[in-house]
């Protein structure tokens, strides 16, 4: 049989407690388990960072740790940074200027450009291609996501 | 400019053309945003069952016994099938079509029955309570294989020292030759002829979502309901329709937010219509998502081309003639239901393309190999046929010692010589070519980008500068598929309907694949009714629901699903101008529709509240005459006749920097002039240039799927398989030129697939244009490091 423990972690502000295979990624047990379908799944593999998630205020990807790895934790996903307008700037000015199209990637893209607002809040253009390197977009060719994220960064500094 | 020829509004009234022109943000991207978008794999079901395959570890393979046994005493195994049970449930399928003469395919079933033709075709099916059971009892299946001989490389396949299929004779998929009779003296009258061979490495869409299907049979009314990630839901109904014999009115097929499509989710795929089997098979939905590996080895792949082309001009610069001889790599089977002969076709019907020469000789085959499938992606043919043109064009400007931009001058169809037939038999409404390259060099500043690049190969920096002209054929009507016997719409449909509260509901059969086909659709409806833009809500992907139509696929979605909106948008407002007469007791023509009012056509003073007018319509008929009725939901189709495809043009350059000690192309800026018609939303048409050039880049520089010599696929993951990341991609610089077609009173042309088309060719010439100091030339793509490494090693060692 497979191996299962017992988990309690808070996810967005809310704490949860479960018993999970220990074999399920994070992401897996977000989607599955608590029906947070936001983050997305695109590789599997740790290269697309489709599905990536804030742990204890640092971006991971969701598809390269364990949901028992995450016990104990402060887990962040789409949803509750939406919720929490934490991401509401950022939002604005990717829906303005149409930085997504299909929209597949855009959590995940959310939260690694939160995460360069919240440690380098005067990042320039090249910071910011090189901070979203390891989110892969098929569908824009980037540049309106980097223009959105200046956008959020000029009009905070 | 297309803005005084639309009149949306009747003439004397004071108003402009709407939203049209506009760069209105996409309503339904705000879902998106929040993650609280419905991909397949967020549905959840009752009684959901999931489906993994088990595929052939072997290019090409008898299967000689599946063992289920102890697969199925996994925990969670629901039951695993082999082809033989699947087939029971799906026929086999053939994809030719009758307009593509001579092309054959073998028979090709859901799960392969007895033979595996490519590494990664399913052999089997495994559905469990979830999917990671599924995946462990795949790993539990026991099989036995004899190998059988492979066939990899394209020219061994054409040769025919094996044959893939007994039964079809040879390795010849389709071959089609053209000959205008000229081209043997127009090359032995020429003061120069170039020839070179170039290659196009064989890469696929990489889509982020991996493909997706839920199936959910309904065994007490023998019906199917499919949520699929697809661009073409009434194709699909037909096909789940009649390979599974359950009738088409019982099949309903879905598409709700699709993580990215470029043509990769519009074909047949084999472990789909398992899926669909499996779910009448055990009456319970079933669910596949194909995950990244199985991506790689089961979506479609596309390119591997090897062309030899040659190119006859006068010292004048005057090209004479284009001669061209194409082969290009297909898997084992023809892909269902649109061919894998396109693409080659392509090539043959617009290499050449921008120019006016008169001779023109092509020779094309398509062989089989025992590689993955390929079939239509993004671009279909363009980028090789754009890319050869434009490569052997700056190298005969090279031998002339004549400016690239100035060859292209003296040799592009004049902007007044429309309508025109250009060799290949196919056939130019209008097209503006001069005044996008006029545009194109005045956008980028060509001549100081030439002193600069001069300037700095004094200091040993290699700078180069690539044009790449195109023409693109979007807007395709039947001649593309229908003519052929396919069952695929070129026709599509749109009804409006006026709400009670004065809000306007749009149905369309084109899909939205985060195009921002809806957010148009807004925008022409909102338009032609009179209407605030947040009054309109957009409905597409359902085939309850909307009217019947081909989806998204061919740069079709905005010129012939926006002139539909458009026409049903005209339609609904004469509707709502007949209730309003009635209910003002007023002549028709005397009044208008602004602002979601009807007002007075002349003073434009509100006389009635569309809310006003809905309440009345729907709830106190009784208080308009008699008569009357009204008919506040409307339908109406379009269908390009006049053209077999309204061609749009267009050009692009890329600007790149090569480090000749690592063979680094650094990608230094990209522009694009695109002439598509009419732009309905110039931010969102920008935006699928953009991501368009970014998906050529990655064609020209990362991408390939790579085999070894047993069709092993070498590189299929994402970590192997180099797409275009954020940091290496360009700004790039859009500009339109905008020639409506009038073929229809919108005047949109597509323009999905133009940065694909035109990019590979751009960034290459750009390279070689670098290189052209050293003496060297690439013409291999992907251009990767140790590729033009290579090409310079070649050069000095020719020195």
């Amino acid at each position: 049989m497979e191996q299962a423990l017992d988990i309690t972690l808070t996810v967005n502000g809310t704490a949860v407690s479960r018993r999970v295979a220990a074999r399920q990624h994070l992401v897996d047990f977000l989607r599955e388990e608590l029906g947070l379908t936001g983050s997305h799944i695109g590789c599997e593999h740790g290269v697309c960072g489709a599905c990536t998630l804030r742990v204890d205020g640092e971006i991971v990807r969701g598809c390269l740790m364990l949901a028992v790895q995450a016990n104990g934790c402060r887990v962040d996903t789409i949803e509750g940074l939406s919720d929490s307008k934490e991401l509401a700037p950022l939002q604005k000015a990717f829906h303005e200027r149409n930085a997504l199209q299909c929209g597949f990637c855009t959590p995940g893209m959310l939260m690694a450009a939160q995460d360069l607002l919240k440690h380098h809040p005067k990042a320039g253009r090249e910071e910011i291609r090189l901070h979203i390197s390891g989110n892969y977009c098929r569908c824009t060719g980037y540049q309106a996501i980097v223009d959105a994220i200046e956008e959020v960064m000029h009009g905070k500094g | 400019m297309g803005k005084a020829e639309l009149p949306l509004h009747a003439p004397g009234t004071q108003l402009d053309r709407g939203y049209i022109g506009q760069s209105v943000p996409r309503p339904n991207a705000q879902r998106l945003l929040q993650g609280r978008g419905a991909f397949i794999d967020d549905l959840r079901f009752p009684r959901l069952a999931h489906a993994a395959f088990f595929r052939s570890p072997y290019a090409h393979a008898r299967i000689k016994k599946l063992d289920f046994s102890i697969a199925l005493k996994q925990p969670g195994v629901i039951g695993i099938f082999d082809g033989r049970a699947v087939a029971e449930y799906c026929t086999p399928w053939v994809a030719v079509l009758a307009h593509l003469k001579g092309i054959k395919s073998p028979p090709q079933h859901a799960i392969a029955i007895e033979r595996a033709c490519w590494q990664g075709e399913a052999c089997a099916a495994v559905v469990a309570e979830s999917r990671s059971q599924a995946e462990d009892a795949v790993g539990l299946i026991e099989a036995e294989w004899e190998e059988l001989p492979v066939v990899v490389d394209m020219e061994a396949s054409l040769r025919g020292d094996v044959v893939i299929h007994e039964e079809l004779k040879d390795n010849v998929c389709f071959r089609r030759e053209l000959d205008t009779e000229g081209v043997a003296g127009a090359f032995s009258g020429a003061d120069l002829v170039v020839e070179d061979t170039f290659h196009f490495g064989r890469h696929t869409g990489a889509c982020l979502e991996g493909r997706a299907i839920l199936a959910d049979y309904n065994a007490g009314e023998h019906s199917l309901t499919v949520y699929h990630a697809t661009q073409a839901p009434h194709m699909m109904q037909d096909i789940f329709s009649r390979h599974l014999n359950i009738p088409e009115a019982n099949v309903r097929v879905i598409a709700k937010d699709v993580g990215g499509s470029f043509g990769i989710k519009v074909h047949v795929y084999p472990d789909e219509m398992a899926t669909a089997a499996l779910s009448v098979m055990l009456r319970r939905p079933v669910k596949f998502v194909a995950d990244r590996l199985e991506s790689f080895l089961s979506d479609i792949h596309c390119r591997e081309h090897r062309v030899r082309v040659r190119l006859a001009c006068m010292k004048s610069g005057e090209i004479l003639a284009f001669d061209l001889d194409d082969l290009t790599a297909l898997g084992p089977y023809s892909v269902y239901p649109r061919t894998s002969g396109i693409e080659g076709n392509q090539v043959v019907n617009l290499t050449g393309g921008p120019y006016k020469h008169r001779e023109y000789r092509a020779r094309m085959h398509a062989v089989f190999t025992n590689k993955n499938v390929t079939c239509q992606y993004r671009a279909v043919g363009h980028p090789i046929a754009v890319a050869l043109t434009e490569g052997i064009v700056d190298l005969a400007a090279q031998k002339l010692g004549m400016d690239p931009a100035e060859f292209r001058r003296r040799n592009l169809i004049a902007d007044d010589a429309y309508p025109y037939t250009f060799p290949s038999g196919i056939k130019f409404e209008k097209l503006s070519h001069h005044q996008c390259l006029d545009k194109l060099l005045d956008l980028m500043g060509y001549q100081k980008l030439r002193q600069e690049q001069d300037r700095l190969r004094r200091d040993r920096i290699y700078r180069g500068i690539g044009l790449a002209a195109m023409i693109e054929v979007t807007n395709p009507s039947p001649a593309f598929y229908g003519v052929g016997g396919a069952r695929i719409s070129a026709q599509d449909g749109a009804t409006l309907r006026l709400e009670p509260t004065g809000m306007v509901t749009v149905m369309c059969s084109v899909t939205e694949q985060g195009q921002g086909t809806e957010g148009i659709f807004a925008q022409i409806a909102a338009s032609a009714v009179g209407v605030s833009i947040e009054k309109v809500r957009v409905i597409t992907g359902d085939t309850g629901v909307t009217p019947y139509g081909g989806g998204t696929w061919a740069s079709r979605g905005a010129g012939i699903g926006g002139e539909a909106v458009l026409q049903a948008g005209r339609a609904l407002r004469a509707n709502i101008l007949e209730v309003a007469a009635a209910t003002l007791k007023l002549e028709r023509g005397l009044l208008d529709i602004v602002d979601n009012s009807v007002v007075d056509r002349l003073t434009l003073e509100t006389r009635m509240p569309l809310a006003e007018l809905g309440r009345v319509a729907y709830f106190r008929p009784d208080t308009l005459p008699p008569e009357f009725q009204s008919e506040l939901t409307v339908t109406r189709h379009y269908t390009p006749r006049q053209y077999a495809f309204t061609f749009t043009n267009g050009i692009q350059a890329s600007l790149v920097e090569v480090d000749p000690d690592t063979g680094f192309v650094k990608l230094l800026k990209h522009w694009c002039v695109e002439d598509s018609g009419t732009v309905v939303n110039p931010m969102l048409v920008d935006e699928q240039i953009r991501g368009g050039v970014v998906q050529g880049i990655g064609a020209a520089l990362y991408e390939e799927c790579l085999y070894g010599p047993d069709g092993q696929l070498l590189n299929g993951n994402l970590a192997d398989y180099l797409v275009p990341m954020a940091p290496e991609m360009p700004d790039i610089v859009c500009a339109h030129v905008e020639t409506p077609t009038r073929q229809s009173q919108l005047g949109a042309k597509g323009v999905g697939e133009a940065g694909t088309a035109g990019a590979p060719a751009a960034v290459m010439n750009a390279i070689n244009d670098a290189l052209a100091p050293l003496g060297a030339r690439v013409t291999r793509m992907p251009f990767t490091p140790e590729r033009i490494l290579d090409g310079i090693a070649r050069a000095r060692t020719r020195a």
